[in-house]
């Protein structure tokens, strides 16, 4: 990465766009994944994993809340982190695909979790050197919380993969369906080319070979097996989203959307 | 939260039954007078082990079964912020549960056999959260008066007899200060803003406060083991003391919300310098405790299916645990 | 299939110069899962910069029964205490 400095005022309309973009969809990313882990809360398999989950929901909304305030910042329409979350429809969310699927068991919340902590232990080490600074100083925030998450979710992955014969099976599973999501996690497109030239994110070509080094690494450790590569295309971040979200978007908005213009 | 007043609700065994030694059970007594603590290893009256499991995992009870009204809004709340307060506080709820089943595992009973008392209905947990909630406002509400009478009742516990008890009640009591303020701060927002936020308010306080009240227990006329629990110094004071108590302080806050406390019979006594309330709906509080709540069934079905689905997941964990302990050679 | 997590006692490290002390127990099915239990229930609110965890079994505990033998024996050795020493008042630096 350039040390160019970053200079905000010097950008054209298609760099700036793209520039909210791609904070954007990091932090619709943290937000979807953080509302999904905050529907576990009081009915995990312990107690002690309720309060474990909850930690990573936490961390995930506060991500979530730095990244889009800097997001509507950089729009420059006047939207703050509620007016992003609460008041956009589903087509103008920009998470992964793989952030919105839904919890199912304690496995597949596992395995969700795993694939994605994994990305963003990449993307937010990728971004701690960024030319924006500000996104820099949230990375190196959420670097922090991005790897303990990791190491929950890898511990969970690891005793239930190398447990018993049925949460064998059972994480199997849910790897397998959900491993058609990761083709999006690194595939590039005009927003992260846009980025990287400007040397604020890192290239995700170089990302993905250390995420997959790290995903066989625990996938050995839990006696499992990757599933074979699925091109299908998820464009969550251009989006085009699963069934999934607009159902959690309507429970989510429900207040906001019911009694607009109030103070809560 | 959540300690209510149930210790009127067990079969306490009586101390002379247990046939313990005289001198034992006069030495203890000395050491309780004394405000010295009991620990667990301690020699103490069978009698006041077994009122202290019950309370204790009442409590402990409460705290989580708790988590599920308040969490029925985690994924609605309506702004990032009351969003991530709310699932702090919530998860807050969590450890308290789980310092209360510390310190009660601490007197010889373990958490597995706790959890089965509260899914089989044997053990009972404070009535307030077999009430539902229904709208944001609800949320305020039970942080507001909810926590504010548990805090109530908590206080003097952080002295208990019995030092775990004591020391997780500190603990909690810590942490239970920002719960009441949210809530109040939700109230506070919604009586300042729109008619329907308002509405909503008032709509909710007139659903938690006799509910609020009643947490405090049966009033002293009827508790029976009081005298028993103070003795112990388990208690500090009666159930009637401490609803004065929170009636003192919370009616001057819902004026400055300006809304209405939901009893006609409310009213200032300069004689007493104290807030008189109406009658209490006993009947209403035996329901609930007894099981006929509106939300008794959906709280323990929850509980329950939480505890049976997560029962793969602690089986492979604990699997797991065993095969590393046979594959692991011994460290140097 | 036992799908109980045996009991750990936990003790935290306040900042450090202080000493680890016992602020609870909790489940937990290896010690990997122990430490991360005892920063989620118990670190919240930035309570520590370490955590130990032990199995609760492994703890031998002196006996209560057993404390006047134990302890008593030290109170007549008052001795060892600075204040024992009867010292005039205008000699400094003792
Ligand atoms: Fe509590
Ligand atoms: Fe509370």
């Amino acid at each position: 990465m350039s040390a160019r400095t970053y200079a905000p005022n010097e950008r054209d309309p298609a760099q700036q766009e793209a520039h909210f973009r791609y904070v954007l969809r990091l932090g619709d990313t943290s937000l979807v994944l953080g509302q999904r882990l905050g529907e576990w809360v009081g009915h995990a398999p312990a107690l002690e994993e309720d309060l474990g989950l909850a930690n990573l929901a936490l961390d995930l909304i506060g991500q979530a809340r730095l990244l889009l305030t800097y997001a509507g910042e950089l729009e420059g329409r006047g939207r703050d982190e509620d007016a992003l979350a609460f008041l956009r429809d589903a087509p103008e969310f920009a998470n992964l695909t793989l952030a919105e699927q839904p919890n199912g068991d304690f496995g597949h919340t596992i395995v969700r979790q795993w694939l994605l902590d994994a990305w963003q232990l990449e993307i937010y080490e990728g971004l701690r050197v960024s030319a924006d600074t500000r996104l820099g100083a949230i990375a190196a925030k959420a670097i922090k919380e991005t790897r303990y998450h990791h190491r929950f979710s890898s511990g969970w992955l690891i005793r239930l993969g190398d447990g018993t014969q049925e949460s064998h099976d059972r994480v199997q599973a849910a790897l397998d369906s959900l491993w058609r999501f990761t083709a999006e996690l690194f595939a590039a497109d005009d927003v992260d080319e846009r980025m990287k030239a400007a040397a604020i994110a890192p290239a995700l070509t170089e990302l993905a070979p250390r995420w997959s080094a790290r995903i066989d690494e625990d996938l050995r450790a839990a006696t499992l097996k990757r599933p074979a590569a699925q091109p299908y295309p998820w464009h969550g971040r251009r989006g085009v989203h699963t069934e999934h979200l607009g159902h959690m978007l309507t429970e989510m908005q429900h207040l906001q959307r019911t009694y607009p213009g109030v103070r809560w | 939260m959540y300690t209510q007043a149930l210790d009127t609700h067990g079969k306490e065994p009586l101390p002379a039954a247990t046939g313990e030694s005289g001198a034992q059970a006069q030495r203890f007594q000395a050491r309780v007078d004394a405000e010295d603590k009991i620990e667990p290893k301690d020699w103490m009256p069978d009698a006041y082990r077994q009122t202290l499991i019950r309370q204790i995992s009442q409590h402990a009870h409460s705290e989580i079964v708790g988590m599920l009204p308040e969490g029925n809004w985690i994924t609605r709340a309506p702004s990032l912020r009351r969003k991530a307060v709310l699932i702090a506080k919530v998860q807050d709820e969590g450890g308290h549960g789980m310092y209360l089943y510390s310190a009660a595992e601490t007197l010889g009973i373990s958490r597995a056999q706790m959890f089965e008392q509260l899914l089989s209905g044997t053990a009972k947990y404070s009535s307030i959260f077999n009430y539902p909630t229904l709208t944001w406002a609800d949320l305020g509400a039970i942080g507001w008066l909810v926590d504010g009478a548990a805090i109530m009742n908590q206080i003097p516990i952080c002295r208990c007899s019995y030092g775990p008890y004591a020391r997780a009640m500190v603990r909690i009591c810590k942490e239970e200060s920002f719960h009441q303020r949210q809530g109040f701060e939700i109230m506070l927002t919604l009586a300042q803003g729109s008619g329907a936020q308002r509405a909503m308010a008032q709509d909710a306080l007139n659903r938690w406060w006799w509910p609020s009240i009643m947490m405090f227990g049966p009033s002293d006329a009827d508790s029976k083991h009081t005298a028993q629990s103070m003795r112990w110094k388990i208690k500090r004071f009666s159930n009637d003391e401490l609803r004065q108590k929170f009636v003192d302080i919370t009616v001057p806050q819902a004026q400055f919300l300006g809304l209405a406390i939901p009893d006609r019979e409310l009213r200032w006594d300069p004689g007493t310098q104290h807030y008189l309330i109406g009658p209490i709906d006993w009947n209403e509080f035996h329901a609930v405790l007894k099981g006929n709540g509106p939300c008794n069934r959906e709280r323990l079905e929850a509980r329950r299916a939480a505890d049976e689905a997560g029962r793969w997941v602690r089986e492979a964990a604990a699997a797991h645990a065993r095969k590393q302990s046979t594959r692991t050679p011994q460290a140097p | 299939m036992s799908e109980d997590w045996p009991l750990y006692e936990v003790f935290i490290r306040s900042r450090s110069g202080l000493e680890h002390k016992h602020v609870g127990s909790l489940h937990a099915a290896d010690a990997r899962m122990a430490i991360e239990h005892a920063r989620d229930v118990y670190t919240r609110r930035q309570e520590g910069v370490s955590i130990w965890v032990m199995r609760s079994a492994d703890i031998i505990a002196s006996d209560p029964e057993e404390a006047d033998s134990l302890f008593e024996p030290a109170r007549d050795k008052v001795y060892r205490h600075p204040t024992f020493y009867a010292i005039p008042e205008e000699v400094k630096n003792l």
